[in-house]
């Protein structure tokens, strides 16, 4: 299993990265934690000819909770985001998440900016910043620029970012109420069958804001716009979570591979969400 | 591709490389500084038999490029040992059958001694949990959870007995 020949850069600050990226085009691609490119390159499913370093640039780590708003700089890995108290406190929903990325060697290496840059649908923090409804944040040859997460996403490993552009950080406001990351996988360090992350508020025991989002159940990760408003309003009772549980299904598409046929997502699918949904409402 | 020199402290020791950008970190442990305790067991990210210590983290070699490492400080099992013998976690392995072809036994070792500095008195599902990315195909890993709980208590009553 060893990959093809390629250069290798380890820049020191995003301009030099910038510049890389902009001299080699599409032969070019940063490495972060690693843990998803590396095993792409050796399986030779993927052609990397200069391999630009992420591990010295200045500027990419630290998580910042400065009263509603949180921003976490993209080589933040997972293994940082469990063990962050702050952040723990303010969002914990990521804590719940990431513990169910992977294993512990890999959540050691494996970044939240390689995570969402990705495009995997298997990978599980876009979903959750699609339902925080988080911002990125690219910076290009041209300047920088904020894309919302849930415009990011077009196709499977295609999304909004350009080859010269960096993903700096994520950005969004600490989430009120209840939460709930529910994932289905076959084992230990395997990507979800289905997932669903939710995030429900409560008030004089009615839901006043809900949302709810997916994980490998389309090409895409799925926020389901009708889902979140079929909660909001109700008691989220068992009929308000099989509203809303409909609704989302009607927003996913999944597709047959070695997890299972389509119904067989589309049933798993049900459950988790109906779940993430009663765990979220029970923490609310 | 260009050849570079890759600085790597190993187990304490200083060493300089030549190696291509594309060798992975297990290929030049095992083949090039003759530390042949971290193996090869999937090669594809799942197994953990090639787990060592980089900077402070528990890592699976067949997935970083030794050029990654480049200044960095790593420890494999063949670190772990003292001058005074066994580590306590491999007398321990020892003592409660925590092995039995050994394959995955360097991986264990290597993930437990980290394991155990980020959390010295785990519970049974601590361990589970955080031993969950080596796999061992012998135990049942029954023994495996069992020594390295009996090497935190041992660990526990002997700093205690210090203090
Ligand atoms: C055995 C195994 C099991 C796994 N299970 C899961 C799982 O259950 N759930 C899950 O979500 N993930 C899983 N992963 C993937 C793991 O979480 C990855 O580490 C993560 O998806 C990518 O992060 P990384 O830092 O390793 O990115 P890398 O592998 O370094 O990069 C991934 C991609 O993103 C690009 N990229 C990285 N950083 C940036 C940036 N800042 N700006 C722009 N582009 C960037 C890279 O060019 C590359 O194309 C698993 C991996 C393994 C090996
Ligand atoms: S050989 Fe590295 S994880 Fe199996
Ligand atoms: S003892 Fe044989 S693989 Fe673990």
């Amino acid at each position: 299993m060893i990959p093809a020949a390629f250069e290798y850069h380890r820049p020191k600050d995003v301009g030099g990265v910038i510049a890389l990226l902009q001299q080699h085009g599409d032969e070019a691609r940063v490495v972060a934690g690693g843990h998803s490119l590396i095993p792409m390159m050796k399986l030779r499913m993927t052609d990397v000819q200069h391999l630009v370093d992420l591990q010295d640039v200045a500027g990419l780590g630290g998580i910042q909770v400065a009263g509603e708003q949180i921003t976490i700089g993209a080589m933040v890995t997972q293994h940082m985001l469990i063990n962050n108290a702050d952040l723990t406190e303010a969002a914990p929903i990521l804590k719940e998440a990431a513990l169910q990325i992977a294993d512990p060697q890999v959540r050691y290496m494996g970044t939240i900016g390689g995570n969402v840059a990705n495009g995997d649908p298997g990978n599980d923090m876009p979903a959750l910043m699609l339902c925080l409804g988080a911002t990125y944040t690219l910076t290009g040859p041209n300047g920088t620029r904020k894309v919302a997460a849930r415009d990011f996403y077009e196709a499977a490993y295609v999304t909004v970012r350009e080859d010269s552009e960096l993903l700096t950080q994520l950005t969004f406001a600490a989430p009120k109420g209840g939460y709930a990351y529910e994932k289905q996988k076959r084992k230990i360090g395997d990507y979800a069958t289905a997932a669903a992350a939710v995030q429900i508020a409560r008030e004089g025991g009615l839901c006043v804001a809900a949302s709810v989002s997916m994980t490998n159940l389309s090409d895409v990760p799925v926020w389901s716009k009708a889902a979140g408003a079929a909660l909001v309003g109700t008691d989220c009772g068992p009929a308000a979570i099989r509203a809303a549980v409909d609704a989302a299904l009607k927003d996913i598409n999944p597709t047959e591979d070695n997890r299972g046929p389509v119904e067989f997502k589309r049933h798993v699918a049900k459950t988790v969400i109906g779940r993430a949904i009663a765990r979220a409402w029970s923490r609310s | 591709m260009t050849k570079s020199i890759i600085k790597l402290t190993v187990n304490g020791e200083n060493h300089e490389v030549l190696a291509e950008p594309r060798e992975l970190l297990i290929h030049v442990l095992r083949e090039r500084l003759n530390l042949t305790g971290p193996h090869i067991g999937c090669e594809t990210t799942h197994c953990g038999a090639c787990t060592v210590e980089l900077n402070g983290k528990s890592v699976k070699s067949c997935t970083v490029f030794a050029v990654q490492a480049n200044g960095a400080e790593i420890t494999t099992i063949e670190g772990i040992a003292g001058p005074a013998g066994l580590h306590v976690l491999q007398q321990s392995f020892r003592e409660h059958h925590g092995l039995q072809c050994g394959f995955c036994t360097p991986g264990m070792i290597t993930r437990a001694w980290r394991l155990l500095k980020e959390n010295p008195d785990p519970t049974e599902e601590d361990v589970r949990f955080g031993m969950a990315g080596n796999l061992c195909r012998c135990t049942g890993y029954q023994n495996i959870v069992k020594s390295i709980l009996a090497a935190a208590a041992e660990i526990n009553a002997s700093r205690e007995a210090a203090e």
